[in-house]
């Protein structure tokens, strides 16, 4: 069993629902929803668990930003650095399905698939 | 060690402004299309390599004719067809920018097949990515050159024959037979391994170019889910299955490892060089002497219209030729009909000292018109308080408007009394020169011995030029 490293996070407003991220993912953890965005597509969906980080689905996907995948978890919630506070902080996972995390230094709600917009320690 | 994220490139820009309407967060690509996959290739290694402010992005005219909504980059939609034409402009323009030429297959194959083979044949140091999807997307879903045999388009309802259509094209094969691209391959986008594939080959054909080694082509399968009328996966299914057995992958050439970079700079338009292909190193004139204030802000539209064999042509080149040694900036182009010598010509000249954007004249200040026909046709066009110069020998009307300079000059009656009627154009290069503010006479005078060589020639050329200028010196008064 491939080792679950990684996380990946999927911006709904930004899919249309092509499936071929679903079909490309070698250990099957995206689905595509029932729901709609407001673009009108139903758009795919994390499992919540088991994604090794390799990258597949990334360059599966022809939106340019409708997938984020942190290669390596681990190192980067540790790495974060708070918006608000500009200090070393850590993330921590709140919703694996819709790619949301916890900021530790100022308690906000992080979007993962908004991944230009967070920092990280070099 | 930094963060290993896979996301979306900045290469693109965060939100696509350029895009009409309130969807300015999706591509306008139907879901499943191939062109967002190689985007994402095309942008992410333009950020690698530390290229992508210095690219110059070429849109096609097909699906992709809105790539410049997306990339952060330089941006020229072309005509259909044409993008590699451009490519090679800018190019040659800009030697140290990463030009890339991304076309469909209607427009690279179809419409642009001369232009295609052409730039590859000049082995143009620019990257080609060739979307071969075997129809037309944007317009519908009509018979692409290179549709398979049997394929069903709405242009060929029964699938495609033989007879009818021809064989599909194979443009990889067709480029690699030339001598001078350097590199030919072609990927699909069908799985994961043959994206990764198509990575590569996206790459090299950068990389070839930053290392200035000419004209790389990339042919890549890519699917159409709405013009072959299938969900994304079985469009990916079927290039695998069916369009790859019709189009085989692989390098069909790639000498890039073999040649020495181009020098691109060679023969480069620099400003250093460009008087001395004008001509004008060897005046050795030197305008500081100069009698004359010229204005201080010149932005001159002229338009000189007449028979064919009047010199409205030359007299055109002519203000170009006294404007460039004013240190104007100047255009100058022509427009006449097929015919050689009796028909109707007429020539678009601006002096400005500005750069000038586009060389065509649609409102003159200054029209100067040599026939009846012209001063009909263009009359309306000349800008308030303009002028309207015009040879009252040969016309037999006055301008109508009440809102501009009229200045009616017996041009022909005085041409033929010094001698020869063709020269009334250089009667009315003196009336222009001796009413503006913008031809100081002095340049004038030194600009005529270069044009009329011959000494008898000059003579009465430079007498014509006096009279016109008297005339005008005097409208002035
Ligand atoms: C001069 C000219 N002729 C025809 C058209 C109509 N036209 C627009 S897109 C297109 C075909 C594009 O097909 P392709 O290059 O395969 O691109 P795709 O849309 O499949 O990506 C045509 C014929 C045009 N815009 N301009
Ligand atoms: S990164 Fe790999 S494992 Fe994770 S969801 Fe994407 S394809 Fe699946
Ligand atoms: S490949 Fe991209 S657009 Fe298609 S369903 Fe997956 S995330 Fe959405
Ligand atoms: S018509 Fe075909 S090529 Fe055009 S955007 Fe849709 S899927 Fe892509």
């Amino acid at each position: 069993m491939a080792k679950a490293r990684g996380l990946v996070a999927v911006n709904v407003e930004e899919c249309k629902g092509c499936r071929l991220c679903v079909e490309a993912c070698p250990v099957d953890v995206l689905h595509l929803t029932n729901t709609f965005n407001t673009h009108g597509y139903s758009p795919a969906e994390y499992d919540g668990e088991g994604c090794t980080g390799c990258g597949i689905c990334y360059y599966a996907c022809p939106e340019p930003g409708a997938i984020t995948v942190y290669k390596n978890w681990a190192e980067a919630q540790e790495a974060y650095i708070c918006q608000t506070k500009k200090v070393p902080s850590r993330l921590t996972v709140i919703d694996s399905v819709k790619g949301l995390a916890q900021c530790e230094a100022c308690g906000q709600e992080v979007i993962l698939s908004n991944f230009s917009n967070l920092s990280f320690a070099e | 060690m930094s963060v290993k994220i896979l996301g979306k490139s900045a290469a693109f820009y965060d939100t696509y402004e350029r895009r009409p309407g309130s969807n300015q967060e999706q591509t306008h690509y139907c879901p499943g299309c191939g062109h967002g996959i190689l985007h994402k290739l095309i942008a992410e290694a333009l950020l690698d390599y530390g290229v992508a402010e210095n690219s110059v992005f070429i849109s096609p005219v097909g699906c992709s004719v809105f790539a410049y909504y997306y990339f952060n980059a330089g941006n020229i939609q072309a005509a259909h067809g044409r993008a590699p034409a451009v490519a090679t402009g800018v190019k040659r323009a800009l030697p140290e920018s990463i030009v890339i030429s991304y076309q469909g297959d209607g427009d690279l194959a179809a419409i642009g097949g001369n232009e295609i083979l052409h730039a590859a044949n000049r082995g143009e140091a620019m990257t080609v990515f060739f979307v071969n999807n075997a129809i037309y997307g944007m317009t519908g879903g009509q018979m692409a050159p290179t549709t398979l045999i049997g394929q069903k388009t709405t242009t060929t309802p029964y699938g495609r024959t033989l007879q009818n259509e021809g064989y599909p094209i194979r443009m990889a094969e067709i480029i690699s037979n030339l001598e001078s691209p350097v590199y030919v391959e072609r990927v699909m986008m069908a799985d994961t391994r043959s994206i990764n594939a198509a990575r590569k080959a996206v790459r090299k054909g950068i990389k070839n170019q930053i290392e200035k080694k000419g004209f790389s082509f990339i042919e890549v399968l890519s699917t159409c889910p709405t013009g072959w009328k299938m969900s994304a996966p079985q469009s990916q299914e079927w290039i695998k299955t069916t369009l790859s057995e019709n189009f085989p992958l692989g390098v069909y050439k790639d000498v890039a490892d073999q040649v020495e970079p181009l020098n691109l700079e060679q023969n480069l338009a620099t400003p250093a060089r460009v008087p001395k292909l004008l001509g004008l190193d060897q005046d050795n004139m030197s305008f500081d002497d100069s009698e004359m204030k010229l204005a201080a802000n010149i932005d001159q539209e002229i338009k000189i219209s007449g028979f064919g064999g009047q010199g409205v042509l030359s007299l055109g080149i002519w203000l170009s030729e006294i404007g460039m040694r004013e240190n104007l900036e100047v255009s100058w182009i022509p427009s006449y009909g097929p015919e050689m010598r009796g028909g109707t010509a007429n020539c678009h000249v601006k002096l400005s000292n500005r750069s000038i954007g586009s060389p065509l004249v649609t409102h003159p200040t200054i029209l100067v018109a040599m026939n009846r026909p012209s001063l009909e046709k263009f009359e309306e066009d000349v800008v308030e308080g303009g002028a309207i110069i015009w040879d009252s020998t040969l016309i037999d009307v006055e301008p109508a408007r009440k809102d501009i300079v009229n200045i009616p000059v017996p041009a022909t009656q005085i041409a033929k009394e010094i001698g020869n009627t063709r020269i009334s154009n250089v009667v009315l290069l003196g009336v222009l020169s001796g009413f503006s503010d913008f031809l100081d006479p002095m340049v004038v005078q030194r600009v005529l011995p270069l044009i009329f060589k011959k000494k008898h020639l000059l003579e009465i050329n430079l007498k014509a030029f006096q009279k016109g200028l008297e005339l005008g010196k005097e409208i002035n008064n």
